[in-house]
């Protein structure tokens, strides 16, 4: 047989890298320019190209806009795009290994539990090296998503897209009461611990995405090598085994992975929802079920999306910025809406 | 990992599922060469599927399964989908995916865990789709297909997995009888063709009198009679075991099981 007529229906075409790689240099442009001191796009490419080693351009831009881009946006816009990229990943991963099309690390309660050991963890250490704050909240994180599974499929019904989602709604309501207990019985810390609820990305240059980029690399690098073992998935656990998947094994890697990037993410930038339902599912719509398109598609839009929502939660109401957490989720809730009315019986699970 | 049968393919001995305290399948022993197709019959409950899911190992269960006089159980689910190939009852169809990737999970046991899907992989379930006359819907979702072609679609999937022994749960019950017979004589032929040894369950008692060498009628999780179609499908069986009341016709030494109402 030729091998030009064996099918690669699945493999992502050439040119939507170029796409790609297309998207996330305009948005980042797009997030160093735009903001409350106006710089030209055409100013901002040849500031970031002069830094560039071997190339001998000069941006001609004064040092206060060269500190504005190189000490507060660009670390911005580069958390937002690892973030971002991180919490769909995520997202994607958790869809597929429990086959269902609404799992979201917010949803799950996966925030909350990050949320509530990140808070413990503010309320309890003082130390400004906050290499623990990850670490507390992937604890939390952790004993989040396990209680949710846990009881979401214990239920008679089995594991029906809606018992793991009611799961993940009543362990997000506990755990996030526990966090407020929490912080109201240390209300000195409530301000910082608040600010964090909501989701900020204006955070102090460089440190805090040198906190969370490693555990994003990582996890996002396990998830990808899993990307053909989520479409295994899709026929079900039994199914899945006699194919030759070890099921229990690969879902405690992929469960443990995406809980890890997401409760890194979570620890620098707060609680941000949504994005793990609304760029997959954005993306199945172009590009198809496969995880083998939608996981490296994933990480690259879910950072454009966050980007772009940082640009309206900061341009929106300027001067005054809106907590990125309250943009996705004005954004995701509706979407929310949209795909529980939309879904027919298993149509998107 | 070479799959080869030898002429004696697979040996259950003693084989028990145990659910809660119910005890779902007892001391069931068959044997099934390359190239066989063995049928279990029985009523409702009487532990058919709960067989062939044990064998699939997805059941967990007592006494022994050797291919080629070695223990299943000591090898892994990858290995051991490497020899076994199961299609269930009710497949789960994932939405929105194609029947091409829906075939090539078949590959997944050949496959490392995180490795992709190599050249080979993709021109075996090419071969296959080929071979079972769905090239043509290669790039159709599964979902949208009738059932006749989704039963072919799990077939060429279990096809794409190319180990040595097939066991197909009830692959006709969702199909009308146009689509039955379709199934069953692609089965027919390839398990004569590919030397397959076909362990499938089955609804219809005619038409399990038909293909498979061998009927196995189990009742209340033990085998009650097994051998030829004549020497099973008896009135007096079918009574005993149904609780029904039917005359048989043999028709050209195929036994005809024909409903009566006294």
């Amino acid at each position: 047989m030729p091998l030009s007529s064996v099918q690669t229906s699945t493999r992502i075409p050439p040119k939507w890298w170029f796409a790609c790689a297309g998207a996330v240099v305009v948005t980042i442009l797009l997030g160093v320019c735009i903001g409350a001191v106006g710089i030209s796009p055409k100013q901002t490419a040849l500031e970031l190209l002069s830094h560039l080693p071997g190339l001998s351009i000069h941006s001609n831009l004064d040092e206060t806009d060269s500190a504005i881009i190189w000490d507060l946006r660009l670390p911005r816009v580069v958390l937002a795009l690892v973030v971002g990229s991180m919490l769909a990943t995520a997202g994607s991963a958790y869809q597929g290994t429990f086959r269902n099309p609404l799992a979201d690390p917010y949803l799950l309660g996966v925030s909350a539990g990050a949320g509530l050991g990140a808070t413990v963890e503010i309320v309890v250490f003082e130390s400004p090296v906050r290499w623990s704050l990850p670490v507390a909240a992937f604890i939390g994180a952790l004993i989040a998503v396990s209680l949710t599974y846990a009881l979401g499929s214990s239920s008679i019904a089995g594991r029906s897209a809606s018992s793991l989602v009611l799961a993940g709604v009543a362990v997000a309501a506990l755990l996030t009461a526990a966090q407020t207990l929490v912080q109201q019985r240390n209300s000195d810390k409530v301000r910082e611990v608040y600010a964090w609820i909501l989701g900020r990305l204006a955070v102090a240059g460089w440190s805090d995405l040198a906190l969370v980029a490693p555990y994003v690399v990582v996890c996002t690098v396990v998830l990808l090598r899993y990307r053909r073992v989520l479409d295994v998935f899709a026929v079900g656990d039994e199914e899945a085994t006699t194919l030759g998947l070890p099921v229990a094994r690969a879902r405690a890697v992929i469960i443990l992975a995406a809980s890890l990037g997401t409760a890194a993410a979570v620890a620098v930038t707060g609680l941000i929802g949504f994005v793990g339902i609304i760029v997959p599912h954005t993306i199945r719509l172009i590009a198809g079920n496969s995880y083998r398109r939608l996981l490296p598609l994933s990480i690259v839009f879910g950072g454009v999306f966050l980007v772009l929502a940082d640009i309206i939660a900061r341009t929106a109401m300027s001067p005054e910025e809106i907590p990125i957490g309250v943009v996705t989720a004005l954004i995701g809730a509706p979407f929310f809406l949209y795909i529980l009315a939309a879904r027919k019986e298993g149509s998107l699970v | 990992m070479n799959t080869v049968l030898t002429s004696t393919a697979m040996r259950i001995e003693n084989l028990g599922v145990r659910i809660g305290n119910r005890q779902i399948v007892q001391d069931v022993s068959l044997e099934i060469s390359s190239g066989d197709w063995v049928c279990v019959i029985g009523p409702n409950g009487a532990g058919k599927s709960s067989l062939l899911k044990a064998i699939a190992g997805i059941l967990p269960s007592a006494g022994t399964i050797q291919v080629n006089d070695f223990d299943l159980s000591t090898l892994s689910h990858r290995d051991r989908a490497c020899w076994i190939a199961y299609v269930a009852q009710a497949p789960v169809i994932p939405p929105g995916m194609t029947v091409f990737d829906y075939v090539m999970l078949g590959r997944t046991a050949h496959l490392k865990l995180l490795a992709s899907e190599s050249d080979f992989d993709l021109e075996m379930t090419n071969y296959v789709l080929t071979e079972l006359g769905l090239s043509e819907f290669a790039t159709r979702q599964v979902a949208s297909l009738s059932g006749g072609e989704r039963q072919r679609v799990t077939i060429a999937r279990a096809l794409a997995q190319a180990s040595p022994i097939v066991l197909l749960d009830e692959p006709t019950s969702a199909l009308d009888i146009g689509f039955q017979q379709e199934v069953l004589t692609l089965i027919n032929a390839l398990r004569k063709e590919k030397k397959i040894a076909v362990i499938s369950t089955m609804h219809d008692l005619t038409t399990s009198g038909i293909y498979p060498d061998r009927l196995v009628l189990m009742a209340q999780g033990q085998v009650q009679v097994s051998g030829s179609a004549i020497e099973v499908l008896t009135e007096a069986n079918i009574s005993a075991h149904y609780g029904a009341n039917v005359r048989i016709i043999n028709d050209l030494g195929r036994p005809i099981v024909v409903p009566t109402d006294f």
